[in-house]
């Protein structure tokens, strides 16, 4: 159980995903002017991560580890990560319209979302159990969740600032998100000292 | 004279990195040092250059509605077989770049090339406009590679840099840095390239996130257009 909380903590917080280690930038900077949308973008990713992490960890260890096809892990990968949010698109459209209504317009974009990808193979890299993957997973999606709130608050101050000409938009951006991540550097030690 | 535009129009004019804003996620994550940000430049530019041209030689057999899929396929095998070569021939760096390399597949500078330029033109030309995009991606990722390696480790590719080693500021090659080179480097090609600037490119039809990505330069562009 302790060591579940750690890797949980661990992806919110210190290893954060978007902040510490640049997964999932593009959504990140593109989708977080309004708070409203960047939650949405991130309750999306949460599910998605949960549900990729729950295919494609048995596929890898049961299916390609045993029989020395574990090179084909990027490419099968990113086509189950493809293929699945396809179903489970059309699976909330017909079944749940109301969940479809407010997650849907996110879900195709997040196929090609490096966060998601990155989540599944580092899984496999830290040769994870599965209910280490799923935490994991999980941690990482309300890590990102959390990175694109709080950006969205510094955002909305962004828009109202005088920047110089050439930073305008997205360079001045970067430089607030440079700061945010500064602030989750101090998270930095809170792992041992917790649960040490 | 037309190929030659091909080729170096993707090197400063429509530089994916500094002026179109794609593949921004190796571009922060890979360029601690030199080194790592050199490794990814040429992996990615090799995946770009071959995906460009297979995408070319098939552009008439692949079906225009599965099309995305099908480039997928495709740059996933060959970035599979960058990631083996590396493996085998340099593994400290295929250590250094870890899960970067594997993520060259959702790079949106390689879908938007295939989506914007290899499925329209011929294979001489796609093979150009792989060298012009790679080169200009290569080229963006050493500048902000050295910037941070030499302001944050006193170094450059590994060879120390003795005036300015006291004063490292150790920030600059973990995370915060990597955001505050990458805007103050927009932020510069923005101030260079002002005024002269032609009427660019917009390489974001292809990446399935452009519908909520902030390109909204892109999308005004457009809008003019059709006026």
């Amino acid at each position: 159980m302790k060591e579940l909380i750690v890797i949980l903590m661990s992806a919110i917080l210190v290893n954060n995903y978007v902040l510490n280690k640049f997964l999932g930038i593009c959504p990140f900077l593109g989708v977080s002017k309004k708070s409203d949308q960047a939650v949405g973008m991130g309750a999306s990713v949460i599910f998605v991560m949960l549900v990729a992490t729950a295919a494609t960890w048995p596929i890898y260890n049961y299916l390609l580890a045993p029989n020395g096809l574990a090179y084909l892990q990027t490419i099968v990968f990113i086509l189950v990560i493809a293929a699945l949010v396809q179903f489970v698109e059309i699976f909330l459209k017909k079944f749940i319209p109301a969940l479809h209504k407010s997650l849907g317009v996110y879900l195709p974009l997040i196929t090609t979302n490096c966060a998601v990808l990155g989540v599944t193979i580092n899984n496999i890299t830290d040769e994870y159990t599965f209910i280490e993957s799923m935490v994991s997973s999980l941690g990482c999606g309300l890590g990102f969740l959390l990175a694109m709130w709080l950006f969205a608050g510094v955002r909305s101050r962004l828009e109202e600032s005088d920047a110089p000409e050439c930073f305008k938009g997205m360079p001045i951006t970067l430089v607030a998100a440079s700061i945010v991540s500064v602030a989750f550097m101090g998270f930095g030690g809170i792992i041992d000292k917790l649960f040490a | 004279m037309k190929k030659l535009g091909i080729l170096l129009k993707g090197i400063i004019k429509e530089n994916p990195v500094l002026v179109l804003l794609l593949g921004t996620c190796p571009a922060l994550a890979t360029t601690t040092g030199v080194v790592s940000a050199l490794a990814m430049g040429i992996a990615a530019t090799a995946v770009l250059i071959c995906s460009n041209i297979v995408i070319s030689a098939l552009r008439k057999a692949i079906p225009d509605k599965v099309r995305i899929p099908c480039y997928i396929v495709v740059i996933a095998g060959f970035v599979s077989v960058v990631q083996m070569l590396m493996q085998a021939y340099f593994p400290d760096l295929y250590d250094m770049l870890g899960v970067y390399l594997a993520l060259i597949v959702v790079n949106c500078i390689i879908l938007g090339r295939a989506e914007m330029f290899a499925r329209k033109n011929g294979i001489i030309d796609s093979a150009l406009d792989g060298i012009g995009m790679g080169l200009g991606f290569t080229l963006a990722l050493v500048l902000m590679g050295s910037v941070r390696e030499i302001i944050g480790a006193g170094t450059w590719a590994g060879i120390e840099l003795t005036a300015i080693k006291p004063y490292a500021v150790s920030i600059m090659t973990s995370a915060p840095g990597g955001f505050l080179v990458f805007g103050c480097l927009i932020a510069l090609a923005n101030k260079v390239l002002s005024g002269k600037k032609a009427k660019k490119e917009c390489s974001c039809e292809g990446c399935p996130n452009s519908a909520l990505c902030g390109k909204e330069n892109c999308e005004s562009d457009a809008k003019e257009e059709n006026k």
